[in-house]
């Protein structure tokens, strides 16, 4: 009788699937990605437990932080320009092309329109080293630039896409109330009343949750 | 490496010499590196989770002929958002000029879950339908107020209104020195 010979099976495996799967989740990433803009303040946002989504789009974000500062910004690109060229114009302030071009890929900002254009004519390393210094946008009764930009994009946002916009507010955990509340009174003199404070994810508790 | 030859031929017996059978497999080992290393890279840098967010919607702005809504002390109850994150809190209304109206008594406690959602939960229980007064001093964070508005969602209380805080409400905190 013939000895029963083991099959000998080559050591090698297939690898094809494993490849067709990683290579079709490396596209599906590559796709679906959209890079983090780099921001020019980072705030640690409270947390809570509501489950709402921040909208995808036509979102205006105001970024309060712990040093009473607030930012601009709003996502769309179109939307920056228009809202740039409108406050500009009310504020006689003119900005070349080329400064509106790098106007789009900020995601936001916090400084008088006045200093706007020599910021955007720096160059990008040196802009990082102003960040920590931009005084914010201005909001007091005299000179109330942020309801202009709110304003101005706005109207840029609906004649663009015909949506209307969100109100996000984006504020560091350790930013005060007064100047959180003085954001929202500044907005509700312009009759806009709906905000949505941006928050990180929290689990219900158990035994309130009834 | 993952590719192992096998071995080519083992047919002869030392006669012919034949020419060598190159294998069709190619190591796809380096291809494979790189597509998980992309992948990783891919995943890591996404930006999947949208940030959550809290609807706020405050009251349309007061025109002269509309008269604030009044509330019955009954149904009151204030919490003042201090600085060190404290919630002070107190029943019913506090109006130091009508003598007709006992002083409440302020009480002080935390944003921990034993804390002012007790409290609330607690009103709730007890009377029904409180309105809740928040107000924010101006040493209160940002944060506590977020809190603040998390647990009237937490403990489904419905009618809140955020108000600014009145000198009387200061001074009553001041006196009671807590």
């Amino acid at each position: 009788m013939p000895k029963v010979k083991p099959h000998r099976t080559s050591p090698s495996l297939d690898m094809t699937p494993m490849v067709d799967l990683a290579f079709l989740l490396v596209t599906f990433f590559m796709l679906t990605t959209k890079f983090a803009p780099e921001e020019t303040v980072v705030v640690d946002t409270p947390s809570s437990t509501s489950e709402l989504k921040l909208p995808e789009n036509n979102v205006i974000t105001l970024t309060v932080d712990a040093k009473k500062r607030v930012f601009f910004g709003v996502d769309a690109p179109q939307t920056k320009i228009q809202a740039l060229q409108k406050v500009g114009a009310k504020y006689g302030v003119n900005f070349t092309a080329a400064q509106a071009k790098e106007f789009s890929n900020l995601p936001n900002f916090g400084l008088p329109i006045s200093q706007l254009g020599s910021y955007l004519n720096m160059a990008k390393e040196d802009r990082k080293q102003v960040n920590a210094q931009q005084p914010g946008v201005p909001l007091d009764s005299l000179n109330n630039q942020l309801i202009d930009w709110v304003l101005a994009a706005r109207t840029a946002n609906q004649a663009i896409f015909h949506k209307p916009t969100y109100i996000a507010i984006k504020g560091d955990g350790n930013a005060d109330v007064p100047t959180v509340q003085q954001v929202i009174k500044v907005l509700q003199e312009k009759d806009i009343n709906r905000f949505n404070l941006i928050t990180d994810m929290e689990n219900k508790p158990v035994a309130a949750a009834k | 490496m993952a590719e192992i030859q096998g071995k080519a031929d083992s047919g002869g017996k030392g006669g012919k010499k034949r020419a060598k059978k190159m294998s069709t497999k190619i190591d796809m080992t380096p291809m494979v590196d790189l597509a998980f290393l992309l992948l990783t890279f891919f995943m890591l840098t996404t930006t999947f989770a949208k940030p959550n967010v809290m609807q706020l919607t405050m009251p349309v702005k007061k025109t002269d002929d509309v008269e604030d809504t009044k509330i019955k002390a009954s149904q009151a109850m204030t919490i003042i958002l201090g600085k060190d994150n404290k919630a002070y809190y107190y029943f019913g209304l506090n109006t130091p000029n009508d003598k007709t109206v006992a002083k409440p008594e302020l009480k002080v406690t935390n944003f921990a879950a034993n804390g002012i959602r007790q409290v609330l939960l607690d009103r709730q229980r007890q009377k029904p339908e409180p309105i809740i007064l928040i107000k924010a001093t101006e040493d209160a964070k940002y944060k506590n107020m977020v809190d603040i508005l998390d647990e009237m969602n937490i403990t489904n209380q419905k009618k809140y209104a955020l108000v600014k805080v009145p000198k009387d409400d200061l001074d009553l905190i001041k006196d009671s020195a807590l």
